[in-house]
């Protein structure tokens, strides 16, 4: 069998997603008796390892390796943790929403597997609160999957046991970051944590956890149903398998689609979304979520896997991309954008706190033709203030991010709006 | 006050992490979904259950956008103000549900109907513009479709 999209097979969008026994019926739960029938932890890892699924949450660690990490055999903690991240409040990404309402067992699946590999005997999944289909569905699951004896003590009998939490959070975009996530599930105020020391060594109430993105530990059954080899050439690229795309913005046909890992910009744009409305031109592509730096048609053949992306100056991300066309204004977007991590900033570092607001805050005036050319270089110097390693977590650097690219590339946009005291767009 | 049923069920809650503490949210969500918000005297109960100082649990609630310390209306409307929905015209659609409630972000109507609030992304950017009211997400929206919308929440 030719299995081209083994993570949306499932899914069928307006249909409920398939029951215990459907799924069983169409090979679920096979790769979880293959590895508690026949596979050591340490051979599941080598597995994942071996496929080079990289993590679907934005960072793109290998998945493999980061299990890895975690102490195992006789002398490591009993305790262990598997955290999965279902947060997603990245602007304009809607990719695990697809997954966590699919196919919520080939979620569970995943993550059976991958707390045996890390020998993990709870796990929580970490749901954004305003998915509540999610949640029913989630919550459905894993009832059905307990009752059938793939949850709690002594799976089909293998000894291993792995007690899952579905945990809905209250909304804080802050609460995605991996760190931060482990204290709001501990109910303390989510700030993010110093690293070292890393999730995999001290984690969750200070034991070995292993946080995991939706997407990536949903690839981890098809991996060890099918192995390493086949997982890798589902992909164009080195890094195996497929991936969620997305496309959003005024475009024929918004959506999400799973499709081989190392597609090109123009085929997502144009061959799955039809290319833009009709009168519309392309100015500016966001690439993979709001924490991206902006392309431009120049860019249209950048192939979206991970290096591919950052060769062109920015970042794969989440894979769900924003089109921005001509008759929107870029610094009406990056002001949008900036109001956002402003907004969310935990507030626990000063550059971050004080400054965010402050950008937006330049930036909303300049959108409203209230600003002055000095606002340029403030907006400038700020980029590199809050850049990569001045700042405690990566959402302030994130937040350059569209920034730093918007003067890069559409200074003369700020300018225009600087000069006629208005917005051009208008 | 706490009824036993929810004591009892914050205690469920609790069994499934380490430490007590970490039922906060989800007790706060759960107190929330049968009040309609969280009040000084829910929150000190809830605090009292899971052995924390009020002050404690309220500074984690309020940490998050989506546990209500002032009363709400009896349908909240949460619509997104992130990117993909600015580009495809939140802003009128705004302007239009602000006028039609006679209400701005973070205003109740006067008939406890309604809350407007404003929500990052709401992982609907296929369909935008989208807003969620209660549980319920709708996206692809105009403002004939917020305007028959409306009608089916006119109790
Ligand atoms: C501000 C911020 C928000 C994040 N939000 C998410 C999120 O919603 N979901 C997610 O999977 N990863 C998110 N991440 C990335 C996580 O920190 C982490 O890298 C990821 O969950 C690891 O899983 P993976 O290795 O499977 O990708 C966020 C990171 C930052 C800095
Ligand atoms: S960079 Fe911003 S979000 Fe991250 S810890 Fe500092 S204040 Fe919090
Ligand atoms: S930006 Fe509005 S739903 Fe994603």
């Amino acid at each position: 069998m030719q299995l081209q999209r083994p993570l949306t097979q499932n899914i069928h969008p307006g249909r409920p997603p398939l029951s215990l026994s459907a799924y069983e019926a169409a090979g679920g739960y096979q790769a979880l008796r293959k590895v508690l029938g026949t596979m050591t932890p340490q051979q599941v890892t080598a597995a994942v390892l071996e496929a080079n699924l990289r993590g679907r949450g934005g960072a793109g660690f290998p998945t493999g390796r980061k299990w890895s990490f975690v102490p195992m055999g006789p002398d490591a903690p009993r305790t262990k943790y598997l955290v999965i991240n279902a947060d997603e409040m990245e602007p304009a990404t809607f990719k695990d929403r697809l997954l966590l309402e699919g196919d919520p067992h080939q979620l569970i699946e995943g993550i059976i597997i991958g707390a045996y590999a890390i020998q993990a005997p709870m796990a929580y999944i970490f749901l954004r609160t305003t998915y509540t289909e999610a949640f029913r569905r989630i919550a459905a699951a894993i009832a059905e999957a307990r009752v059938n004896g793939y949850l709690g003590s002594n799976i089909l009998g293998s000894g291993f046991s792995l007690e899952l939490t579905l945990h809905a959070s209250a909304g804080r975009y802050i609460c995605g970051e991996e760190t931060a996530l482990l204290n709001a599930l501990e109910g303390k105020r989510a700030n993010p944590r110093a690293k070292p020391p890393f999730p995999p060594v001290i984690g969750l109430w200070g034991k070995p956890t292993v946080a995991n993105n939706v997407e990536t530990i949903c690839n981890v059954p098809h991996i060890l149903n099918h192995g390493a080899a086949w997982f890798r050439g589902l992909s164009r690229v080195t890094d195996g398998g497929t991936k969620i795309y997305g496309v959003s913005g005024k475009v024929k046909r918004p959506g999400a689609w799973e499709l081989p890992l190392g597609v090109t910009i123009r085929e997502l744009l144009e061959e799955q979304a039809g290319g833009l409305r009709d009168g519309l031109r392309l100015r500016a592509i966001l690439p993979g979520g709001a924490s991206t730096d902006l392309l431009t048609p120049d860019h249209l053949d950048v192939v979206m896997d991970f290096n591919g992306v950052a060769a062109a100056g920015s970042r794969l991300g989440t894979g769900t991309m924003v089109v921005v066309d001509d008759r929107t204004c870029i610094v009406g977007l990056t002001a949008n954008l900036m109001r956002f991590f402003a907004q969310e900033s935990c507030g626990w570092c000063t550059p971050c706190r004080e400054g965010l607001p402050w950008l937006a805050k330049i930036l909303t005036a300049i959108e409203q033709g209230r600003g002055e050319p000095e606002d340029i270089a403030v907006l400038k110097e700020h980029t590199r203030l809050l850049g990569p390693g001045r700042t405690f977590c990566a959402l302030a650097p994130g937040a350059m991010e569209p920034l730093q690219s918007a003067l890069k590339y559409f200074e003369e946009d700020f300018m225009r709006h600087i000069r006629e005291r208005r917005c051009p767009w208008r | 006050m706490l009824s036993a049923e929810e004591k009892q069920e914050i205690a469920a809650i609790a069994a499934h992490y380490e430490l007590k503490r970490a039922a906060g949210i989800d007790a706060l969500r759960m107190v929330q979904r049968h009040r309609g918000w969280v009040s000084d005297e829910t929150l000190r109960d809830v605090a009292e259950v899971l052995e924390m100082s009020p002050t404690d649990l309220d500074s984690v609630a309020t940490f998050y956008n989506l546990i209500f310390r002032r009363p709400v209306g009896r349908h909240v409307i949460l619509i997104c103000d992130s990117v993909s929905c600015w580009v495809m015209g939140y802003d009128n659609l705004l302007d239009h549900l602000q006028r039609r409630l006679g209400i701005g972000l973070g205003q109740t109507t006067s008939d406890g109907r309604f809350t407007l609030l404003p929500h990052v992304c709401l992982g609907a950017c296929d369909q935008a513009p989208a807003m969620m009211i209660d549980d319920q997400l709708y996206g692809c929206l105009d403002a004939e479709k917020i305007d028959a919308l409306l009608k089916n929440f006119e109790t």
